[in-house]
């Protein structure tokens, strides 16, 4: 099975490489063969939901573009996988462009989304011994509906002890630009996310949207706690012997 | 009162309710509480086919809106009652100020009504002689604290505790008794019961007028309501336009509905029907006036903002924010506060005192999941962000300039990796050890720190294996 790897543009340019790397691996493994359309920029959220939609439909439309030939757009953030669904709405008042746009949304798949419901896979042969808790990430939960695909993955992961987060539904506070906009705001937030995290006593905080670990891993790290910070992607790349 | 509560700037109100850990406390324990009881309320249906058949009626409520309150407006005037409709609060007000001063009223007492605060209706009422007591308990509270405005539209005491109350009552009635709920309750019981006797005129709300029998419905907990429309001779109800329904039918679904969400109640204690001929021995009183108010809902109809006039303000929204729960109510300046206010308040009163209102959202969606009416209401706040930047000219102008560019380099590839890459020399200037770095870059690290082993390259590893495969 053929899939474009769509990496967004904080796992492109800000975030470790390993995710990406870990993405691309754990697809193969899965027998998927995997594309890297080199063109590939960011998705247009952060210009949408700042209510600059001329600017953000620059974005859908190179994006469009870039993924249409596609069989199917995997990537490892529920946010940006939404942000694709939007784009039909985005691109409304021009019907070539939002057809377009419909059909990029019907093969588009956030990660655990793809493996799970198109692959039908549930264990990926993954193994992390250790204890970890999985943070919800909104859009992926409330706008593309995604809750079990992820739950199912982490339960197969040999060694994995789990631990529910308490309030796993309320935001971490990233949000985009509300993070720096609303920064008194978010700050509150996150603090509640990190104190959350703790009372679990996990060494591991596992999510699937980078946007929101790049918030909660990066308090995390501020406030000096010990917590480690894991994509989903990485857990599942985590096979026996390859530590 | 009306809708603003605070002229102060934003992000000082923002800054008071987090220094308040009383007030967050109350709030945040209270939206536990309300969302536990609401998830065993709601347990027994199919929420989402309520909710579905909810927004349903709405819907059609509002595109046969004209329709609907011509119909209630004629089945109140047919059993004797009077209905003025009012463009204006102003207009709204000068009515009840002319009702009450034919009735040669000195006192009014009132039942839990948001439409009057919004148009600001006691403090008209006070300019003609007449005193205004509120009923509700939390509004009586509020009153007695010195006109301490609602944090929330159900509860609107929400920002305060036992201790705090118990205070207020000492400081303003002399009580000296315990904070124990029950004891504060009665006394409050014992305080009112003399006004209902001497009130000369009853205001109400209205949860939802019926149109197909000229019938105002009322759903309360705490008795209050029924006094103040069965022991005063004339009773006036205001309710916002677009707080009607069809029939009974419709209003047995939304009822459903709005106890659950509200308050987490399959039924709250009284579920109240009030027409101006009550029938034979009813308590009905001699006079009956609806005042029905616009004070700008008509611009929204058949606007992108129409869904936020579904609206039955239930404040479910507000209960699960996580925004909220941190700034309190008075944050938001307005006497809607939670994600329906940031919505609504800039379409009531405009942008120039409420821009940032639509910002204070992470757009996390959880207020759209709860809507009983399914309002998208964080699509709206999406919404007010582009008519800020595209019609109000309220975008700041350096991240005008950044979205441009942004949208220039997502659309050039090229161009977007060199800025990716050109952001590597802030990212890279960001210290390694406190990850915290310069200009733009600022707000965020000065509360986080950034990823470690930054700036290694997918893109490199990715091209460099390729061409391994194929060596």
């Amino acid at each position: 099975m053929n899939v474009a790897l769509f990496l967004t543009c904080l796992g492109d340019a800000v975030y470790p490489a390993s995710v990406g790397r870990s993405t691309v691996e754990v697809l193969e493994r899965l027998g998927c063969e995997v594309d890297f359309p080199t063109a590939q920029t960011c998705c247009g959220q952060p210009a949408f939901n700042s209510g600059y939609h001329e600017d953000a439909k620059k974005a859908a439309r190179h994006m469009i573009r870039t993924f249409e030939d596609a069989p199917y757009v995997v990537t490892p953030s529920g946010s940006c996988a939404v942000m694709f669904r939007e784009y039909p709405h985005l691109l409304r008042d021009d019907p070539e462009w939002q057809l377009r746009a419909e059909r990029l949304a019907a093969k588009t798949y956030e990660l655990t989304q793809f493996i799970v419901d198109v692959l039908g896979v549930e264990d990926v042969g993954a193994s992390l011994p250790g204890s970890a808790t999985y943070h919800t990430s909104c859009h992926m939960t409330r706008l593309l509906g995604v809750t079990e695909a992820p739950m199912k993955l982490l339960q197969h992961v040999k060694g994995l002890d789990f631990h529910e987060l308490p309030y796993k539904e309320q935001c971490c506070g990233f949000g985009g630009t509300f993070a720096v906009k609303m920064m008194p705001i978010s700050e509150q937030m996150v603090d509640d996310k990190v104190d959350y995290v703790e009372e679990t006593g996990a060494e591991y905080l596992i999510g699937a949207d980078l946007g929101c670990l790049m918030n909660i891993g990066g308090r995390i790290e501020r406030r000096g706690k010990e917590v480690k910070v894991l994509h989903i992607a990485e857990v599942l790349n985590q096979t026996e012997g390859a530590g | 009162m009306g809708i603003q509560i605070n002229n102060d700037p934003f992000f000082e109100r923002v800054e008071r309710g987090i220094d308040n850990h009383f007030m967050r406390s109350a709030v945040s324990g209270a939206q536990d509480r309300l969302e536990g009881r609401k998830t065993t309320s709601t347990s027994e249906l199919d929420w989402e086919a309520w909710r579905d058949h909810s927004e349903e009626i709405r819907q059609h409520t509002l595109e046969h809106l004209d329709f609907y309150l011509n119909q209630f407006a004629e089945n109140v005037a047919a059993q004797g009652g009077h209905v003025f409709f009012a463009e204006t609060k102003e207009e709204a007000n000068e009515y009840i100020q002319s009702v009450v001063k034919k009735e040669h009223a000195q006192k009014v007492v009132k039942a839990k009504s948001m439409v009057t605060e919004e148009i600001g209706m006691n403090e008209a009422l006070e300019e003609v002689g007449c005193s205004v007591v509120e009923s509700d308990l939390g509004e009586w509270i509020l009153q007695l604290d010195d006109h301490d405005p609602p944090s929330h539209i159900v509860v609107p005491a929400l920002h305060k505790n036992k201790e705090q109350i118990r205070d207020t009552f000492e400081e303003k009635r002399g009580y000296t008794e315990s904070s124990d709920p029950e004891a504060l309750g009665r006394f409050a019981r014992e305080q009112l019961r003399q006004d209902f006797l001497e009130a000369e005129v009853g205001i109400t709300g209205c949860n939802f007028a019926v149109a197909e029998s000229g019938a105002v419905s009322l759903v309360t907990n705490e008795g209050n309501a029924r006094m103040v429309t069965s022991l005063p001779k004339t009773q006036i109800s205001v309710m916002g336009m677009e707080r009607i329904v069809p029939t009974w039918e419709e209003l047995d679904v939304l009822v459903t509905m709005l106890c659950r969400s509200a308050v987490g109640q399959k039924l709250t204690s009284y579920i109240t029907g009030l027409s101006p001929d009550g029938g034979e021995g009813s308590h009905a009183p001699e006079n009956f006036h609806i005042v029905i108010v616009d004070n700008g809902r008509s611009k929204i109809l058949g606007t992108k903002y129409q869904s936020a006039l579904q609206c039955i303000r239930c404040a479910a929204c507000i209960n699960v924010c996580p925004v909220y729960r941190h700034i309190g109510g008075h944050s938001y300046g307005s006497i809607y506060p939670g994600p329906i206010g940031a919505v609504l308040t800039p379409l009531l009163e405009g942008y120039d005192e409420h821009k940032e209102l639509p910002y204070a959202s992470s757009l996390c969606a959880a207020c759209t999941d709860a809507c009983p009416v399914k309002i998208p209401l964080h699509e709206l706040l999406i919404e007010h962000r582009r008519d800020i930047v595209e019609e109000y000219g309220g975008g700041d102008t350096g991240e005008k300039w950044a979205m441009k560019g942004f949208g220039y380099a997502a659309s050039h590839p090229s161009l977007f990796q060199m800025g990716a890459k050109s952001a590597s020399p802030v990212i890279g200037g960001v210290s390694k050890k406190e990850g915290v770095g310069p200009g733009p870059m600022k707000r965020w690290t000065s509360l986080r720190t950034l990823p470690a082993q930054r700036g290694d390259n997918f893109r490199s590893w990715f091209k460099n294996r390729r061409k391994g495969e194929s060596s």
